[in-house]
């Protein structure tokens, strides 16, 4: 069985290669999916730690689990009105490359 | 789980992941991410959280990656033109997401629960749907109805942001 640990540090892999993306990417739908990655691997670690903590009657503690729905209705309301504003943007300047876009840019 | 399936997914899940990032084609990058959160939601199963591992397909490898292909079928984007990098700010964004990764390493490593076994659960008593659901519609009754509205509220937007000339 793999320990607590594992779990911590396969989420945290999983986060930092979405942290990647969103440095290292310039089309802006891959950064829109590295978000995503970055989501799920906050819920990976939160369902490890519910996993984890068993109370007194023998369960898990489904709070987390609780906040992990939370956090996977917010993320899917999130797509997609950002694909909404992805869409716009492309209507309007014909480009999902993030460096063409640069008016609000210091 | 036997650790044997714990790594298989988490490997699955991981180099999945690093495809999204490396894949120039955007549809390839999407289809990755199906597989990769196919793979978490195994590793989700593997923690008893059955329910949370469902939703994981349905939400996301059903409706927000359709959504996604939609999309990138919809403005017809096609493998990025390979641009000029800035070496400077792709090294420095390499170095920083690396920091983050070994901070995160330390900090587990230094943890003492992450060393220990998750305890066992007494057999047959994981109906997690029925637990999840009683603590969402009693505990958390009030975010739950706030999450509602927050879904409408993404409804009319896409509508609002969707529509023809923006104002």
């Amino acid at each position: 069985m793999a320990t607590l640990g594992d779990y911590l540090l396969v989420s945290g892999l999983l986060f930092t290669i979405g942290f990647a993306g969103v440095m290292l990417r310039r089309n802006i739908i891959i950064i829109f999916m590295s978000l995503e990655l970055m989501l799920n691997a906050a819920n990976l670690s939160l369902v490890a730690f519910s996993r984890y903590r068993v109370g007194p009657d023998g369960l898990p503690n489904y709070n987390a689990q609780v906040f992990v729905f939370f956090i996977i209705t917010v993320a899917a309301a999130e797509v997609a009105v950002g694909l909404a504003i992805i869409v716009a943007l492309y209507r309007a300047r014909q480009t999902t490359h993030v460096e063409d876009i640069s008016s609000l840019k210091f | 789980m036997p650790a044997l399936l714990f790594w298989v997914f988490a490997a699955l899940m991981l180099i999945f992941g690093a495809a999204v990032v490396i894949n120039r084609n955007p549809v390839a990058s999407a289809l990755s991410l199906v597989i990769s959160f196919l793979g978490l939601s195994a590793l989700f199963m593997s923690l008893d959280a059955f329910f949370i591992g469902i939703i994981q397909v349905l939400v996301y490898a059903g409706a927000v990656m359709v959504l996604f292909l939609f999309i990138i079928m919809l403005l017809d984007l096609r493998a990025e033109e390979r641009r000029k990098i800035n070496a400077v700010a792709f090294a420095g964004g390499l170095a920083v997401a690396l920091a983050l990764f070994v901070q995160i390493y330390f900090v587990v490593g230094q943890l003492r629960a992450a060393k220990q076994q998750f305890p066992a659960l007494p057999a047959a008593r994981t109906d997690d749907v029925r637990a999840v659901g009683l603590l969402l519609f009693d505990n958390f009754n009030l975010p739950f109805q706030i999450i509602g509205v927050l879904v409408l509220v993404a409804t009319i937007g896409v509508i609002v942001l969707s529509k023809r000339e923006l104002r």
